[in-house]
């Protein structure tokens, strides 16, 4: 059994689709019971995810952010809208392949995302599902392992490895399908803030070095303050959506739908109401000690 | 409690028994197996005993695994063996005779004789699942069943949940450590009481450990969806298993050794 690139769906023409914009939602409509929820889950979002961006997706719980991600590797299809990855309609079933690998997708809790018994065999598994010729599969399991920094744990069983190190271990395994855009749904927030910090070190890796997408549903703040753009949502909307500064800067709002601030901007609103002059726009700790120590000269 | 489980337990190693193809090894733990029946004459029995002992040396598994690994099957030994030694009626007279029950010499072989062939099957299997880790096994299994795929036999889903259930193992174990150690804060009393009491008390634990289950097998299907899994054709493997020169040479010695028991019995059938 030869192996040829087409057998199992060509793999999406990367060169010929250097677009500006990698993920598109039109207007998109969504219910996960049709019959008796009048609510919709997602009702009415429209966005777009620029190629190379890091996207932050903040919101209450049940207010459609993780339903929009699994929008965008065709898990979930629209009741009404379009959705396109890379000009490729996830409601068209001959390209449903081709979307998933191009968008991988990593969930919240490790250990139900991790199939086999070793972890090097783990992240083969999307590898060996596409059919990738063994030696091949060799070299990129072995690119990936090294690039989500897990390479020394590759005949380990997963069970015996930290939160951190699994979820490392399902960024790689990912990551070896080679995709354009990353998607974590929540990826951090079982773990302990060591094991949250490398996975994060980990995803800017790859998003700086490796040019890959990063659309990152968090709740984390200190994480979106991070992001190139945050996307907030709320009841199916998308309500606020700039840069972290642009976002967290409207603190009263933020507040309003039920979601923290970073506390440097929690402090420098504080400092505001009490009479002492902040600049705007403080989000991260390095710039509030900034602004305070000139403060204090 | 839950960590006692040895059965299907893997010790890595670097024996000839370890590398050895696990396809043969599957294959020659099941001749041997046959032949525990076929060889059953005291001789042939202490051979394919002595053979086992030389393949435990040789794999450097400790003999203390297999004390471990018959001792939760010990009430079977007994039960077979104590049927044996009730039931068969020999020629003569009869050893000993109580009320209804009689028991002749030849119950008494007979009894001996199961107990040990049980007691060796056990000890067999458990060399295979002790020098072989279950991802192999599992690779091997599908292997050896391919050729029922033509016959519309699901040989890869097989594996595929075998895998899984292997994988998840530790991981609802320490699930339901976690589940009844909450319900024991909570003033379940699992240890103690009589025994329907005790069982009772397992439902709490197993209800939550159900729907977790559940919940798990819903993402874990989500997550395999979204790495392009899509069932077995056309899918290829990261380790590919290979017989090599030394595994034949390994599978003629073992065939020798298994021709030799069962010629032990065919040449002394009296012993």
């Amino acid at each position: 059994m030869g192996y040829s690139p087409f057998r199992r769906g060509a793999p999406p023409e990367r060169e010929t689709k250097m677009n500006e914009t990698i993920l598109t939602a039109e207007n998109l409509k969504f219910r996960y019971d049709v019959s008796d929820q009048p609510v919709y889950a997602l009702d009415g979002v429209s966005t777009q995810v620029k190629r190379g961006e890091f996207v932050a997706v903040l919101g209450a719980n049940g207010c459609g952010k993780s339903t929009l991600a699994k929008h965008f590797n065709a898990i979930l299809l629209p009741e009404s809208g379009k959705v396109y990855v890379e000009g490729m309609d996830t409601a068209d079933d001959d390209k449903i392949y081709d979307i998933r690998q191009t968008v991988g997708m990593v969930f919240q809790n490790p250990d139900n995302q991790i199939v086999a018994t070793v972890v090097e065999e783990d992240v083969a598994f999307a590898l060996e599902n596409l059919g990738v010729p063994p030696e091949e599969m060799r070299r990129r399991v072995d690119d990936s392992m090294k690039m989500a920094g897990i390479y020394e744990y590759r005949e380990r069983a997963p069970h015996n490895l930290s939160g951190g190190q699994k979820q490392r271990v399902a960024i790689a395994g990912v990551v070896a399908m080679r995709p354009d855009c990353l998607i974590l749904d929540e990826a951090t927030a079982m773990l302990d803030p060591r094991g949250r910090e490398q996975v994060m070190q980990t995803i800017h890796h790859l998003n700086k070095n490796m040019g890959i997408t990063v659309v990152s549903i968090t709740h984390y703040m200190e994480e979106a303050a991070q992001a190139d753009r945050v996307l907030v949502m709320s009841k199916g909307h998308i309500v606020m959506e700039g840069t972290p500064k642009e976002v967290f800067s409207q603190t009263e709002k933020v507040r309003s739908l039920h979601l923290d601030v970073p506390q440097a901007a929690e402090l420098r609103d504080e400092l505001v109401k009490a009479g002492i002059p902040m600049p705007e726009g403080i989000i991260d700790t390095g710039e509030c000690a900034q602004a305070l120590y000139e403060l204090l000269q | 409690m839950l960590r006692d489980i040895t059965i299907g337990q893997h010790f890595p190693g670097n024996s000839l028994v370890h590398r050895f193809d696990p396809r043969l090894k599957l294959v020659l733990t099941i001749v041997y197996i046959v032949l525990l029946f076929a060889a059953s004459n005291p001789l042939g029995l202490t051979l394919s005993i002595l053979f086992l002992a030389a393949m435990y040396t040789v794999a450097k598994i400790p003999l203390k695994m297999i004390g471990k690994s018959l001792k939760p099957i010990l009430p079977i030994v007994i039960f077979t063996a104590v049927l044996n030694l009730f039931f068969v009626s020999g020629e003569g007279e009869p050893l000993v005779h109580i009320w209804f029950l009689t028991i002749y010499a030849e119950g008494v072989r007979y009894a001996v004789l199961m107990a040990v062939r049980v007691m060796a099957l056990i000890a067999g299997t458990s060399l295979l699942t002790y020098t072989t880790s279950p991802i192999v096994l599992t690779d091997a299994i599908e292997q050896l069943l391919k050729p029922l795929g033509k016959l519309h036999f699901p040989v890869h889903e097989l594996a595929m949940m075998m895998s899984i259930a292997l994988r998840f193992i530790p991981t609802l174990i320490e699930e339901t450590d976690k589940i009844m150690n909450a319900q024991k804060a909570r003033g379940a009393q699992l240890d103690t009481g009589k025994m329907t009491e005790r069982v009772k008390a397992l439902v709490p634990v197993l209800i939550p450990l159900f729907i977790s289950a559940f919940r798990r097998a819903d993402e874990l299907a989500m997550a395999m969806e979204c790495r392009c899994y899509r069932g077995g054709d056309g899918r290829t493997r990261l380790k590919v298993l290979r017989c090599t020169k030394r595994d034949y040479i390994d599978l003629a010695v073992c065939i020798a050794c298994f021709a030799v028991i069962l010629s032990s019995r065919l040449v002394f059938p009296n012993f």
